[in-house]
């Protein structure tokens, strides 16, 4: 038993050290990125490209459509590599940052293409993108190249886009008697959402899982509705204003109420379980949701869902923006291959492509105004495309709130402070949430945090 | 006179026969330091060039999304440490859910190791069955109890709440320290059941003989022979319980999300370098969880086991 006692003196103070060193470590070297890139191009040699993507729906289709443009391009290959988006995030930001060059098109979120347009990691794509007639850059969504274009420039493509909606489930509104507006405001949906809280089903289901793109997407929409904003046009925070106080202790006064049981587990997901099973009246979140409760492969209220503009209470519209972009690093050795990739992939020819072989519902929504035109499309997803389409054409990104902003973005802050900025946020509000705290000091406290984030911007 | 003249000789082959036992003994000692240096170099390279670097990075100012705001920053990264508070309420979650879910996982396993102890048909199968949990992926774990058990609507706790009639708890918003801790206690007591068992399986049956002959009934069997006897296996097992639990991460990622005090150090490491992108804060926060780690394991857990020893058996 000697061997437990030295085990215990020594082992432990250096088991724990190396643990807790462990940790250090992770902190700094973090998930490796993905495989190798391909070399440069030789007399002959095809060209290979490295493409680090979100493992959504719509990437997997690109993958699966790869073939065809390899066959008009035998001198070029792609290879895919499908991450989570906060991997992809991770070794994305860790190879560019560090000039790693791994990749030669990577997809970046409409948050981060200016940020990394301004640090110059993203080729400059406007001359390749207006050169090329067929390619009709104007078809693009005015709002959503708004969001990407850092002084007039276009540093990333959107592959597609999304916008914010309210979606209700009819059933539920004819049983109670309730007729939804087209433009309703968020009074009215409170008092929707109270109405038909009952045991079996909630009023509504609104994100309140802790995170800067989780309980925050839909929360700052509704602060900037209520007149609030995170920052005035110097930077200052904003998060002490009254109408800031006010739309959050309006949304979670309206969770409390009449949301899900369980604001702290609910995001997306979550949100989207419970509504496409009947269970919830209503829910505002991702038009992309639309699509996959139009499902009846996966969901019990397809064909039984309504649609309509996201609550307001001070501004004309309230819907977010957000986009998957496809990019090409500074670092790229194959820069003209790459082009040729990114504007097959987002071109007309390409929705087409993808409605053919693989179905008219999964062409990627929210990028191009041309792809609305398709009556094909149109009839694969009347109950959302027309108003995704003018949701996504109202919205407003450099201006979304009353007050103007410093920053072009709707649901986020673009400075590189603002995911930690509304993930400790968002955290803190997880305790008035359970009703552990007052929602005062954890807004004091906000405050307190956004300023520091906003000084470092002025 | 020869003998007078032997001994010296005597004297001299012994002393250097004794030198050349103590050249050969320092060159065999020197083969085997020869031999630990790979070893040893290569834990060197692994733990402290890293650590290093960790230091390295914590004097710096770095946030990766800022390429040109690179530089030294000194002891800013320290400070903001101390000052932002994050560090010491992040300190006490982490004591707080390891030190829970170690003490439970120690208790309820002593128990099944007991149980299992026992001759019963389908023991086998009883204890692979014990030990599943342990063998789960965490995040699979987390997932499973997330979606299935402890789902505010359609889990199986609130489900079984409501048969005697309790109402549903939002498990992760009201009680989200519980949540994490009661995960954690499913994954580890099969841990420590095992380490106990083999303890109760290593007792020598002639001692708990001569007991049951004197007249001790079990439960003073346990309480004066099974426990001391089991108390290096408790330690053994609270000890790498209290490591592998340090490093929790996945049930709180994905259930809590680091609220309602389950931001262990871990977690806000995590956070710092990852949400933050703050490399030169998360490095700071790395090595002041190492120098606290090795304050409290040099000091705490000394005098913790203090307490199990007792009178006699303290060898």
């Amino acid at each position: 038993m000697k061997l437990t006692r030295i085990a215990r003196r020594k082992a432990a103070p250096a088991g724990l050290a190396a643990t807790a060193l462990a940790l250090a470590l992770t902190a700094c070297a973090g998930a490796g990125g993905g495989g190798g890139g391909g070399g440069a191009a030789g007399d002959g040699e095809p060209v290979e490209l490295t493409l680090a993507t979100v493992n959504n729906p719509q990437m997997k289709d690109m993958e699966e459509l790869k073939g065809e443009f390899e066959k008009d391009h035998p001198d070029i290959k792609v290879n895919f590599i499908q991450m989570e988006e906060n991997d992809l995030r991770d070794a994305v930001t860790k190879d560019v940052a560090t000039d790693g060059g791994q990749y030669d098109i990577v997809t970046v979120g409409a948050y981060e293409v200016p940020i990394w347009a301004e640090n110059g990691w993203l080729t400059d794509l406007t001359g390749d993108l207006e050169g090329d007639a067929d390619y009709d850059v104007d078809d693009l969504f005015e709002p959503v190249k708004d969001a990407l274009a850092v002084d007039g420039s276009l540093y990333a493509v959107p592959f597609y886009g999304e916008s914010s909606m309210l979606m209700y489930n009819k059933e539920l509104f004819d049983e109670a008697g309730l007729t939804m507006p087209e433009h309703p405001t968020w009074q009215q949906v409170a008092d929707f959402a109270r109405q038909l809280d009952s045991d079996a089903v909630d009023g509504i289901c609104l994100r309140g899982k802790p995170g800067w793109g989780e309980l925050f997407a839909p929360l700052t929409t509704v602060v900037q509705t209520f007149g609030g904003s995170w920052y005035d046009e110097d930077w200052n925070a904003q998060v002490d204003s009254p109408e800031f106080a006010e739309a959050t202790q309006f949304y979670v006064d309206l969770v409390r109420d009449a949301g899900e049981d369980d604001p702290v587990s609910t995001g997306f997901t979550e949100c989207l379980n419970t509504v496409s099973q009947g269970r919830s009246a209503m829910w505002v979140d991702a038009t992309v949701a639309a699509g996959l409760l139009e499902d009846p492969e996966s969901s019990e209220v397809a064909g039984k869902m309504g649609y309509v503009h996201a609550p307001v209470v001070k501004t004309e519209e309230s819907g977010w923006l957000w986009s998957w972009n496809l990019a090409i690093p500074e670092t790229t050795q194959n820069r003209e291959a790459a082009v040729e990739f990114v504007k097959w992939a987002t071109s007309k020819e390409y929705h087409q492509l993808v409605g053919t072989e693989l179905g008219w519902s999964r062409v990627p929504p929210g990028a191009r105004n041309s792809t609305y035109e398709i009556p094909e499309y149109q009839e694969a997803a009347a109950a959302f495309a027309p108003i995704t389409r003018d949701i996504m054409l109202a919205v407003n990104p450099e201006q979304p709130g009353l007050a103007p902003q410093p920053w072009t973005g709707i649901q986020y802050v673009t400075i590189p402070e603002f995911p930690d900025l509304g993930n400790q946020v968002s955290q803190d509000l997880a305790d008035v949430f359970a009703g552990r705290s007052e929602l005062a000091p954890v807004l004091e406290r906000a405050q307190q945090l956004a300023q520091e984030a906003g000084d470092a911007q002025k | 006179m020869t003998v007078l003249m032997s001994a010296p000789t005597t004297r001299r082959r012994a002393r250097s026969a004794g030198s050349a036992a103590k050249q050969s003994r320092r060159s065999s000692l020197a083969v085997s330091r020869a031999m630990l240096w790979p070893a040893l170099a290569t834990s060197i390279v692994l733990t402290q060039i890293p650590f290093v670097v960790t230091i390295f990075y914590s004097l710096q100012n770095w946030n990766l999304l800022r390429p040109g705001d690179r530089g030294f920053a000194g002891l800013d990264n320290y400070v903001s440490v101390l000052r932002d508070g994050s560090f010491l309420s992040s300190l006490g979650a982490t004591v707080a859910v390891t030190g829970s879910s170690v003490v439970l996982s120690t208790v309820l396993g002593l128990l099944f190791a007991v149980l299992l102890d026992r001759n019963f048909r389908g023991r086998g199968l009883a204890r692979t069955l014990m030990i599943t949990p342990f063998l789960v992926m965490p995040a699979a774990a987390a997932l499973v109890w997330k979606w299935s058990i402890l789902d505010a609507t359609t889990g199986m706790a609130n489900w079984a709440l409501g048969l005697v009639g309790i109402p549903p708890v939002a498990w992760n918003t009201d009680v989200p320290i519980v949540t994490i801790i009661a995960v954690l206690t499913w994954q580890y007591t099969p841990f420590a059941m095992l380490i106990l068992l083999a303890g109760l399986q290593a007792q020598n049956k002639d001692v708990l003989e001569a007991a049951a002959v004197d007249g001790a009934g079990p439960l003073r069997t346990f309480g004066w022979i099974t426990l001391p006897h089991l108390r290096q296996y408790v330690e053994i097992a609270v000890l790498l319980a209290s490591i592998m639990l340090l490093q929790v991460f996945d049930p709180i990622a994905i259930m809590t999300r680091g609220t309602g005090g389950t931001k262990t150090l871990s977690y806000l490491l995590y956070e710092r370098a990852f949400v933050g992108l703050e490399v030169g804060e998360a490095a700071a926060y790395g090595v002041m969880t190492v120098l606290v780690t090795i304050v409290v394991a040099t000091v705490a857990l000394r005098t913790l086991f203090k307490v199990f020893s007792t009178e006699g058996l303290g060898r």
